[in-house]
Formats: structure tokens, C-alpha cells, sequence
């Protein structure tokens, strides 16, 4: 306790009537469960990577991930539907910060515009993914499948697909999940529940946790499509 | 609880500026992953992915930073939160080193398995129409 003294913080934090940290208890928490959920997806990251450096070869990613809806036969645009993806999530994001700044100035109108706005970008986001899924799928690549030969050309394991359906699956979920948070945030702020609250802090929490799904996203799209 | 003494912090402009900064490191990502389509040197390649994943932990910066406020908390607070994190360097170091070591004894005592993950493929084609009938059995 008393090295806490000597840094910024006078030693009052500490010795009770105040919140050491500054932060309220939910989201707080919500800090830390959004942690123990970065080691999740980095204990899946990292196995996939640990695979990958035990593999003679291993697919390319741009020869694998080259289409989009509605693409003409026998062309190939890699990284051009991903890309998409990737903005529609970015957006999204940046729809919850305005929702949560809106909230602290205690602006309902401003709130319910871009929550709708962030719901609107994460639906998109998952039919985006749902798309390559299913493109993907038809290919023949599902899990313990995998059509893809490696880049120099020989004969791939079945770990890519394992891999991609496994952790781009998981992190679907958790956008699928912020989508039914943000929904809820959406209904509780036109039922009024935060204005008779009086703060808006509920909403500051789903927002975190959406930006951690952008955040996982971030990782994933470069592990999968970019390396 | 009080929120009053909270810091909320640079606004709309800081908001505008991270999504512009955002955006400027995706188009770089996606630039050098094009670029790098073209390039056969393996040597050249890594070192595109190394760039690559700097700019990936620069975004990550900026999304936990200031999307996720955690610049302007306690620092005791982000303490509790980052030094967790900093397990990954050990995590992401030793198992990747592994896997790399594991390839290498597979190569060295499996000389059979290496020639067979050295064989090419001949004729793509063939490759995805045993994948169809694959996928026919299924059904």
C-alpha cells in the first residue's frame, strides 16, 4: 500500500470513503472478463500459430479467401471481401463510442440513432460471414474437410479449416452475442430505463464489450487472411 | 456509484481522429498484404508479416486506448489489466519456438512423412474433384 503513495495517487485512495480505481463495479468486471476472454482467444491463437510453425506447408490464404457475392466465374479479387468486413466492423464501432458519449451527455435521441446504427453493422457483419461460410462450405472446406492445397502446391491437413471454422466461429458468436446486448441497450434506452437511472453506464459496459469483439476481430483477420 | 470524477476524454474530435487512424492502418495492412502476393522471396515475406503484425498491435492500441477509454483510467487500474497480458509474450515466444522444433524433428526422424509433405500435387483439377466426391459421400 504504501508504494501506491509515492506515484501520483495520494494514499486516500486507499484507505476507504473512495473508489481506488475510479471505475464503477460492473465495469470493472466487465474489464476483467473481457481479459480472461483475451486468453482465450490467444490460447486459440497462439495454437494455430504453434500448428502452423509445425506444418511443411500450409494454404494461402489468398488463394482460399477470393470471392464475393455475385463475383463473375473464374475470377479472383482475395482480400477484397474481407476487407469489407473489416470496415463494417471498424464502423461499428465507432457508432458505439458516439452511443456512449451520447450517453454520458445524457442525449436519449443521439444514443437510440447509433445503437441502431452499431446493431444495423454487427447484422451485416454476420451475414458477411455467414456468406463465406456457406461459400466456403459449398467448396467442400468444412471442419475435418479441407479442399485447399498448400501454397507450394502439396498436399494440405486438415488443420486450416479446422482453425478458420473453429475461430472465425467463435468470434462470430461474440459478435452474435453483442448483438443481442446492444438490442437489449437498444430496448432499455427506449423503455427509458437510463434516464431514470439517471446515467447511462450500462450502455458504457456493452460498449466495451463490443469493442472487443472489433478488437478480437483485428487479430483474427490478420492471423487468417493477411499472414 | 459517483461518475462525476470520471475523465471522458478528447470528445468527438478524439473519435474522428483514432477512426481516421483506424482506417489508415487497415488500407496499409491490405496494401502490403496485395503487394506481398506478388513477392517470392521468403526472406522479403516474413519481413512484410512482421510489419504487418505492428501495425495489427498499433490498432489494438488505439482500439483499447481510446474506443475503450483505458487511457484515461487509474493507472493502477490498467496495470491490473495489462501486466496479465504481458503472459502472451512468454505464451506466443515458447509455443511458437515449439512448434517450429517439433517440425524440425518430424523432418529429421520421419523421413517418410517429409517426402510425402514435399510430394506436389500435379494437377489442381483432380484435387477438387476427389473433393467433390467427398462431399457427395456425405450426403
Amino acid at each position: 500500500m504504501s508504494t501506491t503513495a509515492t506515484v501520483t495517487a495520494p494514499g486516500k485512495w486507499w484507505s476507504g470513503g473512495k473508489s481506488p480505481f475510479n471505475v464503477e463495479y460492473g465495469k470493472l468486471m466487465m474489464w476483467y472478463f473481457l481479459m480472461s476472454d483475451a486468453f482465450t482467444f490467444g490460447a486459440f491463437l497462439i495454437a494455430y500459430g504453434t500448428t502452423r510453425f509445425a506444418s511443411n506447408g500450409w494454404p494461402d490464404p489468398n488463394k482460399v479467401f477470393q470471392s464475393y457475392p455475385g463475383m463473375p466465374e473464374g475470377s479472383s479479387a482475395p482480400l477484397v471481401f474481407v476487407s469489407i468486413m473489416t470496415f463494417i466492423l471498424i464502423i461499428s464501432s465507432v457508432t458505439m463510442v458516439l452511443a456512449v458519449q451520447a450517453g454520458q451527455e445524457m442525449k436519449k435521441k443521439k444514443v437510440v440513432i447509433n445503437l441502431i446504427l452499431t446493431i444495423i453493422g454487427g447484422l451485416a457483419f454476420l451475414g458477411c460471414q455467414a456468406w463465406e461460410w456457406t461459400h466456403l462450405h459449398h467448396e467442400g472446406a468444412w471442419w475435418g474437410s479441407n479442399p485447399f492445397l498448400n501454397a507450394d502446391g502439396t498436399q494440405s491437413s486438415t488443420n486450416f479449416t479446422n482453425f478458420f471454422f473453429t475461430i472465425t466461429g467463435f468470434h462470430g458468436f461474440h459478435v452474435f452475442s453483442g448483438v443481442i446486448i446492444n438490442i437489449i441497450m437498444l430496448i432499455m434506452t427506449l423503455n427509458n430505463v437510463f434516464e431514470k437511472r439517471g446515467h447511462y453506464l450500462m450502455i458504457e459496459k456493452a460498449g466495451l464489450y463490443w469493442h472487443f469483439v472489433d478488437l478480437v476481430w483485428v487479430f483474427v483477420f490478420t492471423c487468417f487472411y493477411l499472414i | 456509484m459517483d461518475h462525476t470524477t470520471e475523465h471522458h476524454g478528447g470528445g468527438a474530435k478524439e473519435v474522428r481522429n483514432v477512426t481516421i487512424i483506424l482506417t489508415v492502418l487497415t488500407i496499409i495492412e491490405l496494401a502490403l498484404g496485395f503487394w506481398m502476393m506478388g513477392i517470392d522471396s521468403h526472406s522479403t515475406r516474413i519481413a512484410v508479416k512482421g510489419i504487418i503484425v505492428i501495425l495489427m498491435l498499433a490498432k489494438a492500441f488505439y482500439i483499447v486506448g481510446y474506443f475503450m477509454h483505458l487511457k484515461h483510467e487509474i493507472r493502477n487500474m490498467i496495470m491490473t489489466i495489462v501486466v496479465p497480458l504481458l503472459l502472451f509474450v512468454w505464451f506466443i515466444i515458447a509455443f511458437l519456438y515449439d512448434g517450429n522444433s517439433f517440425k524440425n524433428l518430424k523432418n529429421t526422424y520421419d523421413p517418410y512423412k517429409k517426402e510425402v509433405s514435399q510430394t506436389k500435387i500435379e494437377k489442381k483439377e483432380e484435387g477438387k474433384e476427389t473433393k467433390n466426391e467427398a462431399a457427395e459421400e456425405k450426403k
